[in-house]
């Protein structure tokens, strides 16, 4: 463990998530590395929503009574903190959702049928999550559009010359993930916002992964869409955030409608509510967001960068490491600062179930399958791949029980 | 989970019975687990009395997968038709004597679905693909 130095105390860290301190059964201590399926949540975010639930839960917006306003200003203040996370310029572009898959399918059917027609092209990448991929389709299927696919490189990095051969002025549409969820390659937003720009498209980024591992900026980025998760991020499930920039948002129609999102209804008619309430119809997870701005406190407080700092040191070890497993292949970039911090798995020999199975039987908590990513595994001729995905309470040791849980399925399947 | 990976289930995985597909076959059909990959190819000739005389298969994917076809197809020599029809989940289950989980009983029953749809003679299975 020489050049792998954590700015982070995980000692102290963990001692905030006591979930992380139970036995998978008598004597084995349970290692969570599925970290990109979920993260845990720490004892503030939970004592915060049962604190919501306990002193003032109360409906929302329009209550004159003292419950109401306290559950209003919690609410809207953790969309405030929300929008400072992501230095976004203005609250009113901070629209909660239920998750990133919402948010993605948000701009498709509300940004993408009033703007795609036949004809326009729409450029996503191979390495998707089928959140950003399958909603255009359904919009390519509907409006006669054109989508493409970013191929990637045997790394696992995107082919940017292939890209820019890509951007054409029929193009309207960039969307692409900031950190891929399966080979963990971190995309040059800043660079391909401003290639997709220069031709009239828009650029979505998706940072389901990427807004709870590293520093987010939106504005530095240039991205008019950026999609992210609460229960990524160690806050609950249930809410999501979708950032758009206010000038896209304003001209955009709602997208689910009732109320809330309303200014005033006539049976003839209605008009839209302002920013961010265009885009939120009905009663909304208050909690959750409430839960959410909790956790964002949490992370500040401990730093986006020493996360960061504390990921690629968990995951250079890691790579090392796995590198000397026989058989062992690890999808995605080698160099641990090309990355995030994950690896996803695949053993000559061995299924990914199989190997599931038996690190759990060890402790250790992974993921087998495609991970939402099947073009990304056909890309790279596999059907599904273990993945093991790193947080901010993972230490070098739970690296370590990784490596011989993988050393005693090795053992288990040998032929 | 000594349970999941009994040596049994081990050996099968390693050492599985009747591979290699028959031809001519009176059954013969396939199908796969596109989540994670397994994927099941049975062949079976019938005699005259529709009994079966010979199984073969071919497949590769997760060892609850693998070792499950490889067990149950064992016992099929023998069976009538009707019996290879009646063929159930709960008999393919106290088979492999294990307990699973939603995801792997998916795997486990790989084996008896590709059974089923070649004992019925469907060329897909109901509801899926085709117009069957």
């Amino acid at each position: 463990m020489n050049d792998y130095k954590t700015p982070l105390d995980v000692k102290a860290i963990r001692a905030d998530f006591p979930i992380l301190d139970q036995e998978v059964r008598p004597g084995v201590p349970l290692v969570y590395l599925d970290n990109a399926a979920t993260s845990q949540k720490p004892l503030s975010v939970i004592e915060t929503m049962n604190d919501y639930y306990r002193r003032y839960n109360s409906n929302v917006h329009r209550g004159i009574h003292k419950l109401s306003e306290q559950a209003t200003d919690a609410y809207e203040n953790a969309r405030k903190r929300i929008a400072r996370f992501i230095n976004a310029a203005s609250f009113r572009e901070i629209i909660y959702t239920r998750n990133t898959t919402e948010s993605i399918n948000l701009v498709a059917w509300s940004w993408g049928r009033a703007n795609i027609r036949q004809g326009d092209v729409i450029i996503s990448t191979e390495m998707e999550h089928h959140s950003n991929i399958v909603p255009w389709q359904i919009l390519a299927q509907q409006t006669g559009a054109e989508l493409r696919f970013v191929p990637l490189t045997e790394e696992g990095l995107l082919d940017m010359a292939a890209f820019h051969a890509m951007l054409d002025e029929r193009v309207k549409l960039v969307t692409v993930t900031h950190m891929s969820n399966v080979v963990g390659t971190i995309q040059p937003v800043r660079e391909m916002a401003e290639a997709a720009h220069a031709v009239g498209a828009l650029i979505l980024v998706d940072g389901a992964q990427s807004a709870p591992h590293v520093p987010v900026d939106v504005r530095a980025m240039d991205c008019d869409f950026f999609a992210f998760s609460g229960h990524k991020m160690l806050g609950p499930t249930g809410i999501g955030i979708l950032y758009g920039k206010r000038a896209v948002l304003e001209a955009m129609p709602p997208f689910l409608a009732g109320g809330d999102m309303i200014k005033r209804v006539e049976l003839s008619g209605a008009v839209w509510n302002d920013l961010p309430y265009k885009f939120e119809a009905g009663t909304p997870s208050i909690a959750e967001a409430i839960g959410l701005g909790a956790a964002i406190d949490y992370l500040e407080k401990v730093g986006l960068e020493a996360i960061h700092q504390h990921e690629i040191a968990i995951t250079a070890y890691a790579l090392d490491r796995l590198a000397e497993v026989p058989g062992m292949r690890v999808l995605g970039p080698a160099d641990a600062n090309l990355r995030g911090g994950l690896a996803a798995m695949v053993m000559a020999d061995h299924h990914p179930h199989d190997i599931a199975e038996i690190l759990n039987y060890e402790g250790v908590a992974v993921r087998a399958g495609h991970h939402c990513a099947m073009p990304l595994h056909q890309r790279y001729g596999v059907v599904a791949s273990t993945r093991a995905s790193f947080y901010l309470y993972n230490d070098f040791e739970e690296v370590d029980r990784l490596i011989a849980a993988l050393y005693k399925a090795r053992e288990r399947l040998a032929f | 989970m000594d349970d999941l990976y009994r040596e049994l289930i081990l050996d099968h995985y390693r050492n599985p019975r009747q591979k290699g597909l028959l031809s001519p076959a009176d059954i013969d059909y396939e199908d796969d687990n596109p989540v994670c990959g397994d994927h099941i190819h049975l062949t079976i000739q019938l005699d005259e009395n529709n009994v079966v005389k010979a199984v073969g298969w071919e497949g590769q994917g997760c060892a609850i997968s693998q070792a499950s076809a490889s067990m149950l197809y064992e016992t099929l020599v023998g069976k009538s038709l009707e019996e290879l029809r009646s063929v159930s989940k709960e008999d393919v289950l106290e088979m492999l004597g294990i307990t699973l989980g939603p995801v792997r009983l998916k795997c486990a029953l790989l084996s008896l679905k590709v059974l089923k749809a070649g004992a019925y003679g469907l060329t897909a299975w109901p509801g899926e693909d085709e117009e069957e």
